[in-house]
């Protein structure tokens, strides 16, 4: 087990730091001169140099890339080269919003994804079996955005249940009305993710129904019913466990967009602002912290399905 | 315990998998079901236990002590299986659940059908794991299916048949996937096994020589149909049938010699 | 497998058909609408804003008065030109990759599937996001991305069939005849992976029309001067709360053209697939083939490679919307 957490730990880290070097290397491939694009047509010559200067961009290369990496193990993203606040301050700011976001749609995406698609396995042939297993399909290939637009103009424009959009501009202090605000979004990324997951769910179960080790259970004494239940399901979910990673980093992307949509404060939405504005060091900061997040949960669950898995565990008793 | 397979037809879609079988299984009697792959052996096990795969039909009488299977209900029969009736399957490669530990699915129809707690259950699982002759049993209950062989996981399926010590066993292909050592291991177990515990056995296989070494009687299955049936002595030097005689030959072709 | 055979078992399904006809469909679009549209799409007239679907207008008219319709069809090109432009780059980059991580020497294999392991994790997204920033968004940005993005995935794919081929005993007895690295790749590799990396082709067209739409919704894809599905879901979306059903239209053609490839994905999959063809010929005789799949799950097999990092299968692209 240690063996085996060691590794998946080396790397987790090295694809932090693979991260980290593409993640600078693209930015830094910049055309033009930062320094420049900030002075704009009204700075001198000089203002430029000492400008540039003084965010360190006379320095070699691999110097800076140093520099920044350092920081990000101190936890230090470095400043805004628009507002020159430090970027950690906002990015924590703004996780406040997308990680709740995040939990959120991955719970309506377990609800949605994982019931629906054992059943639409175990109504194979009959008519709600295909209708739940074309729906997904359907589904599935929905862009998050439109779907978001649709359930906005369904429950918030005709029905007027929720929010359109916004957070509220004091926070969590009233937690009721921002998770409110959150709802409709998290909705939204949760059905499309739940699509696919009912999809892979649908799969994996009825491999599990062909399952001779079903049948034991039945022929043991259980109703078939309960043999499936009790032997299938458990394998089902083993097998559901491996793609969440890819599920949730699915969740993080789709977060971005859905956070332009509903105008929620979140890291994503501040990211799409800060390319706009070609904010290098915010963007890489925001980027860092996404990918990191991705990392980390893949990390995370790989443990948990290793943990889970009885032929996974091998060498170790 | 017996059991009596009267005129049992099988549909899956519209072909007839099972066509009209009888057999008679009686009280401690160790009686064998032999035929080619698709001549329905399978299906007449899952038959009795009300398993048929989803589509297929079953129509006739399959009697168990005088008591109907056929339409019988899923709850009825559930209580049944596993307690009165033990099965072993074919491949000891996928009939055992991959994230459970042997020893609690070894235990599985204890506790499914009495009220046995969990220490209790795990001491008869030991034992039942002594009797198949596993070795260091108090080790193996705690392992998991891809931790052991493919010899040793049939004898797991063998314990779990056996524990509640059913009056009727059914054995479907029980040694097939196994290579020919271990066959004749695990041959010799549950002969033993059945002996002592005086259990009616069906047996099925596709091999006349196991057939021989395990069963005294035998119907020979072609097609869903029964195209010969007698002691297995008769079959095996005197056989009539052409199937019955093919199935001879291929038995010439090893090296066993019945007794 | 004939090649005759096989466009017939594709077109037998109703994925392979609905799959071939609505791209069809698409592909005839785009070629047309680069020589002719019914209106201008980009036509403004702010006497005509926001009519309702009529002959003149099928789908009606935006909010500076262009017809949907035209801008739709124009859009088509684009989708078409980024799908294909995607789609090669991500199958030379996947298989190239997978070559690599294959059929090397022993230090070179190791890295790149370690270096396949960590990018995989990478989401398109991201990528696209980091190149936006440092050229401005544009549709190369999004060929790029998706192309490295999802290649890297038919890396992963293509690398555990690679592998599986190479163990072969023909390939073998083929470098034992003296057959170079590149001829064995030519001759015996590429026409057996042939059939999963066409399946993950069509996936990653499927991603890149997401990534596209995604992208130009937040203004880092297409320019504006570009007709584009996403940028019209962008531009819509400012009045969602007054015209909440002009969005309709672009987003629908999304979703029927990621379908369509997705379920393409899946017919030519199952096409493909000789266990599925026997199964059908002798439902005929009434004779039942063991081993035949009773379904098509989601659109790929999954890769075997147990590796750490975003295991599991590449599913339909919902990873970039």
């Amino acid at each position: 087990m240690t063996r085996f957490v060691v590794g998946r730990l080396l790397l987790f880290v090295g694809g932090l730091a693979v991260a980290s070097v593409l993640i600078f290397a693209t930015l830094r491939l910049l055309p033009g001169d930062v320094a420049q694009a900030i002075a704009g047509t009204t700075g001198s010559p000089e203002q430029v140099a000492a400008l540039r200067q003084q965010l360190g961009l006379d320095r070699p290369v691999v110097v800076q890339y140093l520099d920044w990496a350092g920081g990000l193990v101190r936890l230090d993203l470095g400043e805004s080269l628009v507002t020159g606040t430090p970027v950690i301050d906002e990015v924590l700011d703004k996780l406040a919003v997308t990680l709740p976001l995040a939990a959120l749609s991955l719970v309506f995406g377990l609800l949605i994804g994982i019931p629906l698609g054992v059943t639409s396995a175990l109504r194979r042939g009959r008519a709600s079996g295909v209708v739940l297993g074309t729906g997904a399909q359907l589904l599935a290939a929905v862009p998050v955005v439109w779907a978001g637009m649709l359930l906005i103009g369904v429950f918030a424009v005709t029905l007027r249940l929720l929010p359109t959009q916004g957070f509220p501009a004091d926070g969590w202090s009233e937690p009721g009305r921002a998770l409110r605000s959150l709802v409709l979004p998290a909705l939204t990324i949760g059905i499309v993710e739940g699509a696919v997951l009912l999809r892979f769910t649908r799969s994996a179960a009825l491999g599990a129904l062909d399952q001779d080790y079903v049948r034991t259970a039945a022929a043991n004494g259980m109703t078939r019913s309960r043999a499936l239940v009790k032997h299938g399901l458990p394998n089902v979910m083993l097998s559901v466990v491996s793609i969440l990673g890819l599920q949730v980093a699915g969740l993080i992307v789709s977060a971005v967009v859905i956070e332009q949509l509903f105008t929620l404060p979140g890291l994503g939405r501040m990211l799409v602002t800060d390319v706009g504005r070609r904010d290098l060091t915010k963007v890489q900061g925001e980027l860092m912290t996404l990918t990191t997040l991705v990392l980390f949960i893949g990390l995370v669950i790989d443990l948990v399905h290793r943990r889970l898995d009885p032929r996974l565990r091998e060498g170790d008793r | 315990m017996s059991l009596v397979i009267d005129d049992l037809t099988v549909t899956v879609g519209d072909r007839r998998v099972v066509d009209g079988l009888s057999l008679d299984v009686p009280d401690g009697a160790r009686v064998g079901l032999i035929g080619e792959s698709g001549s329905g052996k399978s299906m007449t096990t899952l038959a009795v236990l009300g398993l048929l795969p989803d589509g297929a039909r079953a129509t006739g009488s399959i009697r168990l002590d005088g008591r109907e299977l056929l339409g019988a209900s899923e709850r009825e029969l559930a209580g049944l299986r596993g307690r009165v009736v033990g099965t072993v399957f074919q491949d000891p490669r996928t009939a055992l659940d991959p994230v459970v530990t042997v020893g609690r699915q070894i235990a599985e129809p204890l506790r499914l059908h009495g009220r046995v707690g969990r220490r209790d259950a795990r001491a008869r699982a030991v034992a039942a794991a002594a009797e198949v002759g596993l070795p260091d049993p108090e080790a193996v209950v705690d392992l998991y299916p891809h931790q052991l062989s493919g010899g040793q996981r049939q004898r797991v399926g063998i314990a779990m048949a056996l524990i509640n010590r059913p009056g009727l066993v059914l054995a479907d292909e029980p040694t097939t996937a196994l290579d020919v050592t271990t066959q004749a291991e695990v041959l010799a177990l549950f002969q033993r096994l059945v002996d002592e515990q005086r259990t009616s056995l069906l047996f099925v296989t596709h091999d006349l020589a196991v057939l021989s070494r395990i069963t005294d009687h035998a119907a020979v299955l072609s097609h869903g149909r029964v195209v010969e049936r007698g002691p297995v002595e008769q079959l095996l030097h005197r056989p009539e049938h052409e199937v019955t005689r093919g199935l001879v030959e291929a038995t010439r072709a090893t090296t066993w010699r019945a007794s | 497998m004939r090649r005759g055979a096989f466009v017939r078992e594709l077109l037998r399904r109703p994925q392979g058909a609905f799959g071939v006809g609505w791209l069809t469909l698409i592909v005839l679009s785009a070629l047309i609408s680069r020589f002719w549209t019914p209106l201008d799409p980009f036509d403004t007239d702010p006497y005509s804003a926001w009519l309702t679907p009529s002959f003149g207008h099928p789908f009606g008219t935006d909010s500076v008065g262009r017809d949907i319709f035209s801008y739709v069809f124009a859009a088509t090109g684009t989708t078409v030109v980024v799908a294909v432009a995607s789609g090669v780059v991500a199958t030379v980059v996947g298989v190239g990759l997978a070559a690599l991580g294959s059929l090397t020497a022993r230090w070179v294999r190791e890295s790149v599937a370690v270096l396949i392991d960590v990018l995989v994790a990478f989401p398109t997204l991201l990528i696209a996001m980091a190149l936006a920033a440092a050229f401005g968004g544009s549709l190369t940005v999004v060929v790029v991305a998706v192309g490295v993005g999802y290649g890297v995935t038919i890396a992963r794919v293509s690398r555990s069939e690679i592998r599986q081929v190479a163990r072969t005993d023909y390939v073998l007895a083929a470098r034992a005849n003296g057959l170079g690295t590149g001829a064995v790749l030519r001759r015996h590799v590429l026409p057996n992976i042939a059939p999963v990396v066409v399946v993950q082709l069509s996936l990653s067209m499927a991603t890149s029309v997401l990534a596209e739409a995604g992208l130009s919704f937040l203004g880092y894809g297409a320019p504006a001067d570009t007709a584009s599905w996403g940028r019209l879901l962008s531009d819509l979306q400012k009045f969602i709360g007054v015209h909440p059903g002009s969005v309709v239209w672009p987003g629908l053609a999304i979703t029927l053209t990621v379908l369509a490839l997705n379920l393409l994905g899946d017919a030519v999959r199952d096409a493909s697939d000789p266990r599925l063809r026997s199964r059908l010929r002798s439902r005929r005789t009434g004779r039942d083939t063991p081993g035949s799949p009773s379904t098509s799950g989601p659109s790929t097999a999954p890769p075997r490679a147990t590796a750490p990092g975003a295991a599991g299968t590449p599913t339909t692209p919902g990873v970039v919307s």
